[in-house]
């Protein structure tokens, strides 16, 4: 049952993406991007064992709409804020590597993560390591992990959280 | 009004990537220039992106797959090249540069020597 969820999950990517790249699309190709999903799906390869994570129930699938907002806001903020540092003559940086945790447990779920860490407000993730993540701070702000992990991790984790658990 | 739109977002777009670029120079650290460089890039673009769909919305739906692929792309190249950064030893401060203040604190550098403490890498 999990496997088939999954299989059809990746089928729905597929066939998506293959709908985005052949937009404005006719009915021909629709079959086919259809079949040709369905049976790269089939293939029991190991890597579609990640899509099992992925489950579309309305809960989850209204996080991570949130999760998209909330993700898009900070990376606009994020740029913004770069910007100025450098264009302040005297830059104004006070790097760090810090130790952040997390409370996700799925592999999709920490993947996001990592990645929303990289792409906002000055931070890098540079390692992982069991439940412990190292950012790079441009401008470390906080005296131990909890207020590291408070300021950088919860705001994404909250959500996704709820989407892949 | 669209073409007016269009160019304006791709200009703005221009300028982030310019900023990335100033960045690279100015910044004192291989970490911090990755700063620079992933954040502006992802930015820029992606505004970039937004004002060719304004430009031409028939593409809207390319577009917005390359939006996606630099969403998933940018900050895992950058990952990587941090990575291994930190593991060729490269130092989260350089010396001899004194443009901040504040010492400089490195978590990961800590835990990587507790654990050969320990031996059980």
């Amino acid at each position: 049952m999990e496997r088939v969820r999954a299989q059809a999950v990746l089928t729905a990517i597929l066939f998506l993406i293959w709908l985005l790249l052949s937009l404005p699309v006719q009915f021909s190709e629709v079959i086919v991007g259809a079949v040709v999903a369905l049976i790269i799906a089939a293939v029991p390869l190991p890597g579609p064992a990640v899509y099992r994570e992925i489950i579309p129930l309305p809960r989850r699938l209204g996080a991570g709409l949130i999760y998209v907002v909330v993700f898009l806001w900070a990376v606009v903020k994020s740029n913004i804020d770069v910007a100025f540092r450098v264009l302040a003559p005297r830059l104004p940086i006070n790097p760090g590597i810090v130790r952040v945790k997390t409370r996700l447990t799925s592999r999709v779920g920490r993947l996001l993560l990592a990645n929303s860490i990289t792409l906002t407000p000055g931070t890098i993730s540079v390692e992982i390591d069991g439940d412990d993540l190292f950012v790079h701070w441009i401008s470390t702000d906080a005296r131990d992990v909890e207020e590291a992990t408070g300021k950088i991790v919860r705001g994404f984790e909250r959500y996704l959280e709820v989407c892949f658990g | 009004m669209g073409a007016l739109l269009g160019s304006l977002l791709v200009l703005i777009g221009s300028v982030f990537l310019l900023l990335a670029g100033l960045g690279l120079i100015r910044m004192p650290d291989v970490y911090n220039r990755m700063q620079a460089g992933t954040k502006a890039t992802t930015l820029g673009s992606i505004l970039i992106f937004i004002g060719f769909a304004v430009l031409f919305p028939g593409q809207w739906a390319r577009l917005a797959i390359l939006v996606l692929f630099i969403f998933l792309t940018n900050p895992l190249s950058s990952h990587a090249l941090a990575r291994s950064a930190h593991h060729q030893g490269v130092p989260v401060l350089l010396p001899n540069t004194s443009t901040w203040d504040g010492a400089g604190r490195d978590d990961l550098a800590d835990a990587k020597a507790e654990k050969r403490a320990g031996g059980s890498i």
